[in-house]
């Protein structure tokens, strides 16, 4: 099946001579949850901002569902909608009518029973009246999700949904994000918290420099690049660690007072339970054990150090 | 053509000028009423007629022309600007609409304000003076022509401003001394030569001339040059628009 965004060798350069983005191509398949992932000034708003018409490409190209966003700007524009990073609203509009006006833009007749329906699941229903002044941050960032979804968009484009919002909102919106997909919209969403893109992505990109360092399944990078790591407290240190111990690489850490093992948590045999085996015969008494499994942030934190 | 956007915009600016009321409407027929009480009243005691016409009513077309090229360039300019401002531009540039259902939208708006204040101004001067149209539907033709030309000027503007300094300086500053100098108060024919030369040079001269023509049959210039004017200057605009178009001038680079 064909991609329904494709971009093609993107190349944005400003006025001022800074080139946003270098040459970036990235595919990305219908009903999919792309997290791009980087640091500020990577480029990912400019990314975002050039598949969605409000900034020009210096050369390259994007197809949104086999048109070009610029010369075939209504196909393409019409099926997207896009949450911008800035709390952008007309601070004298109630609720209703600023997302009843984007409907409009997109070129749809009125529909309250749909505006009234995204109104309800985003818990908007009763501010429906009120001015997006008299709202709070996340209200109004709720607003402009409402906004975006106002048209029946098959593509959401999400830039740092969740930046300054509290906890609650934001597992709020994860369920947003859920339920749109459940509904086959592709949803990219542009985040640097990690974790963000930890619980709703399938696939992570992360972009730094205005490059795409990497664009994997989350699962099989979290497999490539993820370790696991056995930490294991001893009741009394050690200085050598006894023979017998040698096949598992240990480490000794804290004064010898924690042996650290690095396994492949994806293998079938981790070798766990001979390396405690080991131990016991050792004569070592364990006093705690624990794991922990490397996150994106680590992968991230290595991918962007490593190019820098 | 997307209908529905262009009605979107078109609307939106409307309800604006709804809240706005006040300021929108009441603050234009009080400052024209000043006009006439001190103009028409105090300066119309000593200049009893010009061309035949008396003072007060002289003066209406050009203090008609005054809050419409005011008006058109304001609304016109804020329109487009204050999304910038705010940054809701994003939503106009990533919608599904071409340069000239922008256009369309925030043009139209701003000119059929200006028009509803212009008719209110002209309604006000009936209370004042006494008034005929002696060629309505010329006058209906320079005042949309001149609505629209002058509100496509403010998009322009608007367009153009990086601060409210750049928004509020051609309004300002410079229509001002061209709609005072312009002939609204008084026949250039009572200028010395040279200072009718001068006169010619202002653009703004002949909008007053034509539409005070339309009323009284009386011009500075011929009203035929009035409307070649109009039309020039809006091909200028018009040309400057598509280059913005083509470009994306300050609002996609």
């Amino acid at each position: 099946m064909a991609p329904i965004v494709s971009v093609s060798h993107l190349v944005k350069t400003y006025g001022s001579g800074f080139q946003a983005l270098k040459g970036v191509s990235l595919d990305i398949e219908e009903g999919e949850i792309l997290a791009l992932l980087g640091p500020n000034g990577a480029g990912k708003t400019t990314l975002i901002s050039i598949i969605c018409g409000i900034v020009n490409p210096s050369s390259g190209t994007v197809l949104v569902n086999g048109h070009d966003v610029v010369k075939d700007f209504r196909a393409t524009r019409a099926i997207i909608g896009l949450v911008p990073q800035e709390l952008t609203t007309d601070q004298f509009e109630t609720v209703w009518n600023t997302v009843s006006f984007s409907r409009g833009l997109h070129g749809k007749k009125a529909n309250p029973a749909h505006i009234e329906k995204v109104l309800r699941d985003l818990s908007l229903w009763d501010k429906k009246d009120n001015m997006l002044r008299e709202l709070s941050g996340g209200m109004k960032r709720r607003v402009l999700i409402a906004k975006a979804l106002s048209h029946e968009p098959r593509i959401l484009f999400l830039d740092e949904p969740t930046a300054g919002v509290d906890v609650n909102l934001r597992k709020d919106m994860w369920k947003v994000v859920q339920t749109l997909r459940e509904g086959g919209v592709t949803i990219i969403l542009t985040t640097h918290y990690i974790e963000e893109a930890e619980e709703i992505a399938d696939r992570v990109g992360v972009i730094n420099g205005g490059e795409i360092l990497l664009i994997e399944e989350k699962s099989a990078l979290m497999k490539t690049l993820g370790r696991k790591q056995l930490r294991i407290e001893l009741a009394e240190p050690v200085t050598v660690l006894p023979q017998g111990l040698e096949p598992y690489q240990l480490k000794l850490e804290e004064d010898g007072g924690r042996l650290i093992y690095d396994y492949d948590a994806s293998g079938g045999r981790t070798g766990i339970t001979t390396l405690l085996a080991a131990i016991a015969e050792a004569g070592l008494r364990i006093k705690d054990i624990s794991t922990r499994q490397s996150t994106l942030e680590d992968i991230f934190v290595e991918l962007v150090e490593k190019r820098a | 053509m997307n209908f529905e956007a262009v009605k979107a915009i078109y609307l939106f600016e409307m309800a604006r000028t709804r809240r706005t009321l006040l300021q929108s409407v009441v603050s234009p027929v009080i400052s024209t009423s000043l006009y006439f009480i001190v103009f028409g009243a105090a300066v119309g005691s000593r200049i009893q007629e010009i061309d035949g016409v008396s003072y007060g009513a002289f003066i209406t077309p050009g203090l008609i022309m005054l809050t419409l090229l005011t008006q058109c360039i304001g609304n016109g300019s804020f329109g487009i600007y204050f999304p910038k401002f705010t940054g809701t531009i994003y939503e106009i540039l990533s919608s599904p609409i071409s340069m000239t259902e922008i256009v369309l939208g925030y043009v139209g708006a701003a000119a059929t304000k200006g028009m509803l204040v212009g008719l209110i101004i002209l309604a006000t001067a009936a209370l004042f003076v006494d008034l005929s149209i002696a060629h309505p539907f010329v006058m209906l033709v320079f005042f949309v022509l001149t609505a629209v030309t002058f509100s496509l000027f403010g998009f322009l503007i608007g367009i153009w401003a990086k601060d409210f300094e750049q928004l509020n300086l051609i309004p300002m500053l410079v229509i001002p001394p061209l709609v005072f100098l312009g002939g609204s108060f008084y026949s250039v024919s009572m200028l010395p030569p040279f200072w009718q030369a001068v006169s010619h040079a202002n653009p703004v001269l002949y909008l007053i001339s034509g539409f005070r023509w339309s009323f009284f049959e009386i011009s500075d210039v011929n009203p035929l040059v009035s409307f070649g004017i109009i039309i020039a200057f809006l091909g200028v605009l018009m040309g400057l628009l598509v280059w913005i178009f083509r470009t994306g001038y300050r609002l996609r680079n």
